[in-house]
């Protein structure tokens, strides 16, 4: 899917997860003619890697899926995927926008039926999983995948893998003869939807994430808690072990000078969300919470007095100094506590950090003139012409807040489009 | 107590903060603290003093003057900088601890006998005379610092260390009759007086 009708009255949606497939379906169902660009090979962007919503505990998959069969239903809408926007050129109502495509090496006629990826042997670590298990070299990216086609990992083409990828698939489907290519297309206005990224938890180095095993990121343990997800939904450590003592490092990287200078907002009720996954994965498990304050902001409130009155769960006043580990691998969070400042030294099973959101585009990499305030989130600004920041690209948001600021952004696109409209009539 | 303790008492009354600002070097920091607790579980030495760097800057915002101003845990502080470069708030703790310490050493109100208190005295007098430290006699004043009696005992156990530096020549034993000066002393004495005139300025300033 790479031919492109656009003109100026078209909106561009840059990056497709909740907050961009939010704008772009919210403006294409006004009857705005919307092209959406997602780097990856599908929809839903990060809340597809996760296991459960708070505050309701549902599944996010069960949002994603009516938002993409909104997706299938709208004419007024493309898609393209592992398409990445490189320039936009241009003012409010005449945009030029410049998209390199990455080659899928699987066309349409792909049905899903996995025969290539069975007949592949090389195996990668599986990003969807955050590098915590493999995929075969001809992959679906997650059983909920949108679109629901294979993708061939460029490492393998060129030797036999591809060839047998190609022999296996009974739709000739595969095409190995792919390449990138380079796209340009007008549009009137932009949304800018290019979401965040956990903070990279080995700069933070008294925790010890690059050195032991058993000090994991809370985008992991999303992983973990699924059961569609590397350990089969089991908590368990990388030694086998099951984690039933599990503690939470709050503010990991957040509210931190020496790394991210904002609250990310969503990591305190994302920790409570987890130690349900581990209350109810084990009747003898204990949680341990070491935060600074938890900001359960508003109607969160209710969720955390829910977790606060469990027994088997304790909050330690905190921000853990360091972590060590013993002989057998058991991480050990060290500290001293601000209700009694009393020094505490304490083993657990595992110990995950609640590491917070950053930008995913670096302060230096927007392919567009765009306003960028100190924690490298996009500052709504006149100067920004027709580009309008959605969801978290423009602040560390939860997906709530995520998707009322999209249809915000789509607001302000359709104005812009309007105005074309009104000017070209 | 001294006068000026009772000045200060007199003019900060219930608000040991503000008199922290206004006194101690880079005071003005305590009231950034979010009492996070990284600073007092990071010190090597934390739990072998009675005040982590949290709790002083708590105790400092709750009016504990006497406590902070007589604990002997800002003495303690060896600059090992581990706190300051994890304080997610930049706080600079080093120099706020040994500003602390300075501030109790002006109003005269130090633990009697602490040793840092009384080491930093002989190795100020020391750097004073030429403007570098001359460290045989440093060394031999702070051997001699809890009586003639200790003094020589410590210098005897240090002995074969002595010989062994003259040896090597790390030490001249010369540098007993007088010492050697910086090369330039009277200019060197000249950035102090410019220096204490800065720091009175400041202190002016605030009227302390
Ligand atoms: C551990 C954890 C748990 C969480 N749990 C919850 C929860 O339970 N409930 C809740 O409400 N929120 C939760 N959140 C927050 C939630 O993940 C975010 O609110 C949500 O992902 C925001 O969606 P988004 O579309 O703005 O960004 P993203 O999900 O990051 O989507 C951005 C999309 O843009 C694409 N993209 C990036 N760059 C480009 C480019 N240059 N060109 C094209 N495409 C690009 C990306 O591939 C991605 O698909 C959690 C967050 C964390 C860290
Ligand atoms: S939401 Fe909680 S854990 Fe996250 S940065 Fe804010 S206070 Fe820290
Ligand atoms: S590390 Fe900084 S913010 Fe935290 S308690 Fe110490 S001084 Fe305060």
């Amino acid at each position: 899917m790479t031919e492109v009708v656009a003109t100026n009255e078209t909106i561009l949606v840059v990056g497709g997860g909740i907050s961009g497939m939010t704008a772009a379906l919210e403006a294409a169902e006004t009857g705005k003619k919307v092209v959406l660009v997602e780097k990856r090979p599908y929809l839903g962007g990060r809340v597809s890697q996760l296991y459960k919503y708070f505050p309701k505990l549902c599944h996010p998959t069960c949002g994603l899926e009516i938002n993409q069969r909104r997706a299938k239903m709208n004419p007024n809408l493309t898609i393209i995927t592992m398409a990445e926007v490189t320039n936009i050129e241009g003012e409010a109502g005449a945009y030029t926008a410049t998209v390199k495509l990455a080659p899928r090496f699987v066309n349409d006629n792909c049905t899903g039926c996995g025969d290539c990826g069975k007949a592949v042997e090389a195996e990668f670590d599986d990003e969807y999983n955050y590098g915590m298990s493999k995929r075969k070299g001809a992959y679906l990216p997650h059983v909920m995948a949108h679109p629901m086609q294979y993708v061939i990992d460029p490492r393998i083409i060129g030797t036999d893998d591809a060839q047998k990828a190609k022999a296996a698939c009974k739709y000739d489907a595969v095409d190995l003869d792919m390449t990138e290519r380079e796209i340009k297309f007008p549009a009137g206005a932009v949304i800018w939807a290019t979401g965040w990224q956990p903070y990279d938890a080995a700069k933070i180095q008294p925790y010890g994430y690059d050195r032991f095993d058993n000090v994991i990121t809370n985008v992991e343990f999303e992983r973990m808690a699924d059961p569609k997800g590397p350990t089969g939904g089991k908590i368990v450590r990388k030694d086998g072990k099951e984690a039933k003592n599990v503690a939470f490092i709050q503010c990991a990287g957040s509210r931190d000078r020496n790394h991210l200078y904002h609250c990310s907002r969503i990591c305190c009720m994302a920790s409570l969300k987890q130690t349900h996954y581990v209350v109810d994965a084990y009747d003898d498990a204990q949680v341990t919470i070491y935060y600074i304050d938890i900001r359960a902001i508003d109607r969160f409130e209710d969720f955390y007095q829910t977790v606060r009155a469990m027994d088997n769960v304790k909050f330690v006043k905190s921000k853990v100094a360091n972590v060590i580990t013993d002989k057998e691998g058991n991480p050990i969070c060290r500290g001293v506590d601000t209700e009694g400042y009393h020094r505490y030294e304490n083993t657990h099973d595992l110990v995950v950090l609640a590491t917070g959101m950053e930008p995913s585009v670096a302060k230096g990499d927007f392919p567009v003139d765009i306003v960028i305030n100190r924690e490298g989130f996009i500052e709504p600004d006149a100067a920004n012409g027709g580009v309008f920041a959605a969801g978290s690209a423009s602040d560390a948001l939860d997906v709530n807040r995520a998707v009322q600021h999209a249809t915000g952004a789509a607001l302000k696109a359709i104005q812009v489009v309007n105005r074309v409209a009104r000017a070209e009539a | 107590m001294s006068d000026m303790n009772t000045a200060m008492i007199e003019k900060y009354r219930n608000s040991f903060l503000s008199e922290v600002e206004a006194n101690v070097e880079e005071g003005e920091w305590v009231k950034m603290c979010m009492q996070c607790g990284v600073c007092a579980g990071s010190c090597p030495l934390g739990d072998a003093w009675e005040h982590t760097p949290q709790k002083i800057f708590m105790m400092i915002r709750a009016g504990k003057r006497d406590e902070v101003l007589q604990s002997d845990s800002m003495w303690m502080c060896t600059s090992c900088y581990n706190c300051i470069v994890r304080c997610p708030r930049e706080l600079p703790i080093t120099h706020i601890m040994h500003g602390l310490a300075h501030y109790a050493k002006r109003l005269g109100i130090v633990p009697q006998g602490q040793p840092t208190a009384k080491f930093a005295q002989l190795f100020w007098n020391n750097l004073m005379k030429k403007g570098r430290v001359n460290e045989l006699k440093l060394g031999i004043s702070l051997y001699f610092m809890n009586g003639f009696g200790e003094g020589v005992k410590t210098s005897l156990k240090m002995k074969d260390i002595g010989i062994g530096m003259v040896k090597t020549k790390r030490m001249n034993p010369m540098e007993m009759l007088g010492g050697h000066a910086v090369k330039d002393l009277s200019g060197f004495q000249k950035v102090i007086k410019k220096a204490q005139e800065l720091e009175d300025a400041r202190l002016a300033k605030h009227g302390g």
